[in-house]
């Protein structure tokens, strides 16, 4: 067996009398390190020579000891001193226990206004891109409103305010070609609740003939107070009256808030 | 105690380290000493010397370089030696030779143990004379294998052997 004759080779001998070259030295103590048999042996070969070297040593003195002991300072509770050291080393591994759970908490705290600042952000965003649907609608609103003012084939009628509201007014763009009619009501109060403006195209001769066209319902919900209604092909004048809801079948002259000649 | 169990201590620099390291390897380590320096005074200097240096020196000890045991027998030796050159010994080498480690045994009544001295006693006789001077050489004065093989006379080749051999004999009668 190879550890066997490597054991019976005697290097192991020299190894504990300390004979063996740096390298030789390395070689032998990582071969212990891998055969328990080799450590085993070592131990025992140092055994024998400290048992063999002991038995000769001459008497010496207790004296000795305590002079040894003194060169070294070792007398006077050299443990003692040693004490303080070792809680002071304590006392630092707590401090640093709380420090790093003060150091958390604080990670802990930044974390949390991050992440509500995030939130904040977050919301802020969403509400940038409702207000800007909203812009956008209205802005397409308004062009289509553009639309019908510029367009120039229609016709405006200015209706002027009456005896119940004199600062009223209000637009008609009517287009003879295609026969469609907006209302701008922009200048039109907004009506009492349970109230509607409906509007009405006027024959004047031989008689007075009113045709309602429309009502401009949703009042307050139109922003740009542009309001389509029915198609007139004869109209010569133009009205608006307050009615009740729903409207009504001749037009309740007490409460004709404007009207305009074609 | 375990090598390994006194050093734990020893890192600590426990004052009571100091005691198990004394109680284990002073007597050791002062035969060698005397072994190498005749004046019992000077060994009991040198004594003291060697383990100020084992104590202050503990952390230049590497494990893995070989035993604890083998370092401060080196120290030892090595402190005696730088102690006969300071002294100028012309003729140190032959000193060395001329008494081997069981001359310590004439001094009986001054060793440390008499029951120990009685069986050592009895030892010495069983153990091969040759075996006496081997171990004296290499284990006690340090000697390289050459050095033992010109002194003692025989091939360099079986002196490891030899040496193992002896070793055996003393491990036989001490049940180790």
């Amino acid at each position: 067996m190879e550890t066997q004759e490597y054991i019976d080779s005697g290097i192991l001998e020299l190894y504990v009398y300390g004979l063996l070259t740096e390298t030789e030295n390395l070689e032998v103590a990582e071969m212990a390190k891998k055969h328990p048999v080799i450590e085993q042996e070592i131990l025992s070969i140092e055994k024998a020579i400290v048992a063999l070297s002991s038995s000769f040593s001459p008497f010496h003195s207790v004296a000795n000891f305590e002079k040894i002991k003194e060169k070294l300072e070792l007398k006077h509770g050299k443990v003692v001193e040693m004490k303080p050291a070792s809680n002071w080393s304590q006392y630092v591994g707590w401090a640093a226990a709380v420090l790093m759970l003060l150091g958390l908490g604080y990670q802990t705290l930044e974390l949390t206004k991050t992440r509500e600042v995030i939130a904040t952000v977050g919301n802020e965003k969403n509400k940038i891109q409702r207000d800007f649907a909203y812009l956008d609608q209205q802005n397409k609103e308004t062009e289509k409103s553009l639309t019908i003012v510029r367009d120039i084939k229609n016709t405006g009628v200015t209706l002027g305010g009456q005896a119940v509201s004199p600062t009223s007014f209000a637009k008609v763009y009517w287009n003879k070609d295609t026969k469609t009619t907006y209302i701008d009501a922009k200048g039109l109060p907004e009506p009492p609740k349970g109230m509607v403006y409906q509007v009405w195209a006027l024959k004047l001769s031989p008689v007075l003939t009113p045709t309602s066209i429309g009502l401009l319902s949703n009042f307050e919900s139109n922003d740009q107070k542009i309001f389509a209604v029915s198609q007139t092909d004869s109209a010569e004048a133009f009205g608006i009256t307050l009615e009740p809801a729903g409207g009504s079948l001749t037009p309740t002259m007490e409460q004709l808030y404007t009207l305009g000649k074609v | 105690m375990s090598q390994e169990e006194l050093l734990v201590l020893i890192y600590k620099k426990d004052e009571r380290a100091f005691t198990h390291l004394y109680d284990m390897y002073s007597k050791s380590l002062f035969s060698v000493i005397n072994v190498l320096i005749k004046n019992r005074e000077e060994a009991e200097d040198v004594l003291q010397e060697v383990f100020v240096k084992i104590w202050k020196n503990i952390d230049s000890y590497n494990e893995g370089k070989g035993r604890f045991y083998t370092w401060i027998l080196n120290i030892a030796r090595n402190t005696s030696i730088d102690k006969l050159r300071s002294k100028n010994f012309n003729n140190s080498q032959k000193n060395l030779s001329s008494d081997n480690f069981v001359h310590l045994l004439d001094d009986s009544n001054k060793l440390t143990n008499k029951i120990d001295t009685i069986g050592i006693q009895e030892f010495v006789k069983k153990l091969k004379p040759k075996c006496i001077e081997i171990i004296d050489l290499l284990f006690f004065k340090g000697y390289t294998q050459q050095e033992a093989s010109e002194e003692l006379a025989i091939p360099l080749g079986t002196i490891k052997t030899q040496n193992r051999n002896c070793i055996n004999d003393l491990r036989n009668y001490l049940k180790i």
